[in-house]
């Protein structure tokens, strides 16, 4: 399965939200490893979990 | 007595805050803080022995909150929101714009201004978008628990996070890692 960025940004979003399928999870992962848009992409979804947790401690 | 009265209304502030962020309606924040305050107060025994009393604050507020999403998604149900964010993927479903490293981002969340600029993205979101991801990544809500208060689907649910953390990213994108 070949994933478009569009379908990875969805699954790189809703893995914050649900537990991806083995199929989702390979998919991604393949699609992580060549495409540097959607790393980039992950990894500020990962950053505005923590910001959001941050913002929820702070005064 | 007098005591733990002046300590839960110096959370007042604290508070108000937290509520405003998830509400985003002054008077409505003002109400359930009120009602948290009143609560604390009356049930300053359920205190007794726990160390934090802004923790134990927030998880009243924390109630009071949800019971007044509630009221509102049940009197006032918001129309559907526009915005797939197609025009961000070319037909192929690329990146028009593939998304870089935002720079060094651990530090910024010690910095007071970058958490104000993510306030201000998060205050621009659309309201059924932000009330879901207030849920989810402020209130800590696991996402079977949000669809029901909400009254959606899961797969709607994940749309609606979804268009949020689009949204905020363009905009702190925008407002403060272009700058
Ligand atoms: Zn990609």
């Amino acid at each position: 399965m070949i994933l478009s960025c569009k379908e990875a940004s969805h699954l790189v979003s809703e893995g914050l939200d649900r537990r991806l399928g083995l199929a989702e999870r390979v998919a991604l992962r393949l699609h992580l490893a060549i495409c540097d848009g959607c790393s980039h992409f992950r990894k500020q979804m990962l950053f505005l979990r923590k910001a959001m947790r941050r913002l929820a401690e702070s005064d | 007595m007098k005591d733990f009265r002046s300590r839960v209304e110096g959370e007042r502030a604290y508070l108000l805050r937290y509520a405003r962020l998830q509400l985003r309606d002054g008077h409505a924040a003002e109400d359930v803080v009120q009602e948290t305050l009143l609560a604390a107060l009356a049930g300053e025994a359920g205190f007794a022995g726990r160390s934090n009393l802004r923790t134990w604050l927030t998880g009243i507020l924390k109630h009071k909150i949800v019971d007044a999403l509630r009221r509102v998604a049940r009197e006032a149900p918001l129309a559907e929101e526009e915005g797939e964010f197609d025009a961000l993927f070319d037909q192929t479903g690329h990146w028009r714009e593939p998304p870089s490293g935002w720079e060094d981002p651990d530090s910024l969340l010690q910095q007071k201004q970058f958490l104000a600029a993510l306030e201000r993205c998060l205050a621009g979101l659309p309201q059924k978008s932000a009330r879901a991801f207030m849920m989810r990544e402020h209130l800590g809500f696991e996402t079977d628990d949000i669809c029901k208060e909400l009254g959606i689907t899961p797969t709607h649910c994940w749309v609606l996070l979804y268009r949020a953390r689009m949204a905020l990213r363009e905009c702190l994108q925008e407002t403060w890692f272009s700058k």
